[in-house]
């Protein structure tokens, strides 16, 4: 392969990387402090899609109706906390298994019924879907964008984690739940923190992703949880510099294998990473990041 | 002496297993009192419920004249109790200079706070070495002197402690037993304190309760109590001091 091919794959490699680590960090940040998953994860970027699809269809600007998506994608985020986890608080864990699945159901059904079952284009502007050329390497701008916005939001998270009271609280509610109380910390208002998060971070990949993707549809939502869900466990589950390292890893490990391997085999790519996925929990259930933090303490 | 904390035929346990029986207590302003018992006798569930992560099902809980049972563990923080845990829960992934920051969740007043945080890590030189450090990083003994000053910051009135020199190395009890005396001392606090080791908990304490079965079977001052407590401390020496 070519240098100039191995550099564009690089990229493309980073771009999907950051969407992976946004969602994951969002899925990430739910399950540190509560210790569960949220299955509704990926109706997120389904609402953030729709709304974004239908205010463009209305003449909107899109970074006025991404920004509005994003709101959306936060208010989905916070409703299914709301409907699906506080009810169930005391409840063992797989009933807010089911409580949150049924919420992703739901959405679903109601998109289909009130918008379309079929796919909704989006009439993405002509330069988002342009190449930088330097020299003999081209890239699209859509990739630069994405991992600009994606690590602006990374930072951002970082500074709000390390440098707020509220995020020290979140940090010290994701090691233990119960002394974060103890210090005065309300329980109920933490929870809804780290839900809104992780609808910011999941409603931008939400943005991110039908840009690239140009159509929004009733089930969207299932393959970003699945992404997700793949690079928490490969970054060990709760660790938020782990999810990171995981949506990166997997997207690498993706892209890896649709370059190199023979094009018969491509279809599979996404078994294949999910036999990754089975091995980790396998081999290894505390993931490949968990490790790395044990040294550097 | 005006009683801070009143506890009255208090009821608690954990779902249906019930392990206080109608347990009372009183501890007064600026006293220092030990609950002693054996293991499974309700000393922690005792502490846990009177900090609110346990809702108690009978009984009642006043504190400063005001009922606190039914309140949640942030209400009772506010209100000017901290618990010190049992296994000193520190943050382990937190900065020492968190976990203390962490402690003065509730206070608005930042100045007081930061000098607060000043005077403590004046007072505890080996938490000053390694404000930066991770908590998980620190010994046994260190990591309960932050957690006993992470509660501090919190400004309380009473403090609870349990067992708080449960694993320690036997130069670290000395020195958390220590810091333990100066939280009357030298805070004006007042303490309620339970603890494995007899010796240590009366030669700090005013007076001490007795819990056998989530009752209080005996109470007394410290040098009354001092038989009894042999007698306890040789029903769990097999277990527990060997």
């Amino acid at each position: 392969m070519s240098p100039e091919l191995l550099i564009q794959q690089f990229v493309n490699a980073l771009s999907i990387g950051s969407i992976y680590a946004l969602l994951a960090l969002g899925l990430a940040v739910v399950f540190s402090v509560l210790g569960l998953l949220n299955f509704a994860y990926g109706e997120i970027l389904t609402i953030t899609a729709y709304a974004i699809v239908l205010l463009v269809g209305a003449g909107v600007p899109l970074a006025i109706a991404a920004v509005i998506g994003v709101i959306a994608g936060i208010g989905m985020s916070l409703l299914t906390e709301v409907v699906a986890f506080r009810p169930l608080r005391k409840a063992p864990a797989y009933a807010v298994v089911f409580s949150s699945f049924a919420v992703s159901l739901i959405v679903q059904s109601l998109i289909r019924n009130v918008i379309s079952p079929r796919p909704q284009g989006l009439a993405v502007p002509g330069w988002l879907d342009g190449v930088l050329t330097l020299g003999s390497i081209r890239i699209p701008v859509l990739a630069i964008i994405t991992i600009v916005i994606a690590v602006l939001a990374m930072v951002a998270l970082t500074s709000v984690l390390q440098g707020t009271k509220q995020g020290l609280a979140m940090r010290a509610a994701a090691e233990d739940f119960q002394t974060t109380r103890l210090m005065g910390a309300k329980a109920g208002r933490l929870i809804l923190l780290a839900f809104a998060v992780s609808g910011t971070l999941a409603g931008i990949a939400g943005v991110l992703w039908i840009l690239r993707t140009g159509s929004a549809s009733p089930d969207m939502g299932f393959t970003p949880l699945l992404q997700a869900f793949v690079a928490v466990v490969l970054g060990g589950m709760g660790s938020l510099r782990g999810a990171v390292l995981g949506g990166f890893a997997l997207a690498f490990v993706e892209v890896a294998l649709q370059v190199f391997l023979p094009s018969a085999i491509v279809p599979y790519v996404q078994a294949i990473t999910l036999l990754v996925v089975i091995a980790v929990l396998y081999f290894r259930p505390q993931g490949f990041a968990k490790k790395i933090e044990e040294r550097v303490a | 002496m005006t009683a801070l904390l009143e506890v009255d035929a208090l009821e608690a346990g954990y779902g249906p297993v019930k392990v206080l029986h109608g347990l009372s207590l009183t501890v007064g302003e600026g006293e220092t009192v030990a609950i002693l018992g054996a293991n499974g006798a309700g000393k922690s569930t005792l502490m846990n419920t009177l900090a609110g992560l346990i809702r108690s099902t009978a009984g009642r809980v006043h504190f400063s004249g005001q009922p606190i049972h039914g309140a949640s563990a942030e209400q009772i923080t506010k209100r000017g109790v901290a618990l010190v845990p049992e296994g000193r829960h520190v943050f382990a992934r937190l900065t020492v200079l968190e976990n203390l920051r962490m402690g003065a969740y509730t206070r608005r007043d930042r100045a007081g706070v930061a000098a607060q945080l000043d005077e403590l890590l004046q007072r505890f030189p080996v938490l000053a070495e390694r404000r930066g450090q991770r908590a998980g990083t620190l010994s046994g003994g260190e990591q309960q002197q932050l957690a006993i000053c992470r509660a501090l910051m919190s400004k309380p009135k009473l403090i609870l402690l349990d067992e708080p020199s449960l694993g320690l190395a036997p130069v670290m009890v000395e020195r958390v037993f220590d810091v333990v005396r100066e939280l009357r001392e030298r805070d004006g606090l007042t303490v309620l304190l339970v603890e494995q080791s007899v010796v240590n908990a009366l030669e700090a304490a005013d007076r001490a309760y007795l819990v056998s079965g989530g009752r209080i079977t005996a109470s007394g001052t410290s040098a009354e109590m001092a038989g009894a407590a042999r007698d306890l401390e040789a029903s769990y020496l097999g277990g527990e001091s060997a």
